[in-house]
């Protein structure tokens, strides 16, 4: 097979990875099983904010909980009903129970944590309690 | 944090990047996980795009191609710096090539929670019809 598109490219696997999914259609995209979800972590001195793309579940489906410095992010990702016989042509995305806990930078309580989801995407943050929060300390003249 | 974390970025992995020419604005493109289920009455297709509206996801077909794009609005949030990611963002862009026999009018797209669906019925005409054979 001859990939001409791939003579000029910036991306140097991108013909390795046409070629793998030309000889197998069928294995997904994700070689190995991931861990799921992935997340973007966000840090300033009053709060830490937490990302994850979770696309089709549902609000309601998800656990988030707090411990200590300890966030637990747990759900599951229900298949799509099908109707009876229906034949699968691709199945790339997965589904099932997932859980992902992450460490904060400090012992945050449960009524600091505030998440919102849109579109997909998930959004924690998390405050610093008072205590916690970084203290700028004055030079006085001697 | 830390140790816990790079661990974390060996394991997961970013979305597969689409396979389209290099963009103007040095964005990032990324492809669909797509689901696609066939019955009887037509094929339905269920794209992940999180992150993407319904407004920003612009279906096409033509000449048999359908493509689908879905732009990313990023809110970098404010005053936050980003500390460690494990997944890009960037828009989504992926194209299937269709047999003949679907409506194109008839094509309904669906955003829910980040997931595109998208149903397309068989032409009328390209419904499977039982021939009958007489004896001659």
């Amino acid at each position: 097979m001859y990939y001409p598109t791939f003579a000029r490219r910036s991306d140097p696997f991108a013909l390795m990875r046409s070629m793998l999914r030309d000889f197998d259609p069928f294995t997904p995209t994700g070689i190995t099983q991931p861990v799921f979800p992935a997340v973007n972590v966000w840090q300033s001195d009053d709060a830490v904010a937490i990302t994850a793309e979770l696309p089709g579940i549902d609000p309601a489906d998800i656990d988030i909980s707090v411990k200590d410095n300890v966030l637990t992010l747990s759900g599951e990702r229900k298949a799509p009903q099908v109707p009876e016989g229906a034949r699968w042509h691709r199945n790339e995305r997965s589904f099932g129970r997932f859980t992902r806990t992450i460490r904060l930078p400090f012992a945050a309580s449960d009524d600091k944590v505030e998440a919102r989801m849109a579109h997909g995407v998930l959004r924690i943050v998390v405050g610093r309690p008072e205590e916690d929060k970084p203290k700028k300390i004055e030079i006085r003249a001697a | 944090m830390s140790s816990d974390m790079s661990r974390s970025a060996d394991t997961t992995r970013d979305k597969t990047p689409a396979e389209t020419p290099e963009t103007t604005t040095g964005g990032r493109i990324y492809r669909p996980l797509t689901d696609i289920v066939e019955t009887d009455d037509g094929v339905t297709l269920m794209l992940e795009m999180p992150g993407v509206a319904a407004e920003d996801v612009n279906v096409t077909l033509e000449k048999r191609v359908l493509t689908v794009r879905g732009k990313v609005h990023t809110r970098t949030p404010e005053k936050l710096q980003l500390a460690y990611a494990e997944y890009g963002e960037g828009d989504f862009e992926r194209a299937f090539t269709l047999s003949d026999d679907f409506d194109p009018d008839r094509i309904v797209a669906e955003v829910g929670n980040g997931v595109l669906t998208l149903t397309l019925p068989r032409a009328a005409e390209a419904q499977p019809r039982k021939i009958a054979v007489k004896g001659a």
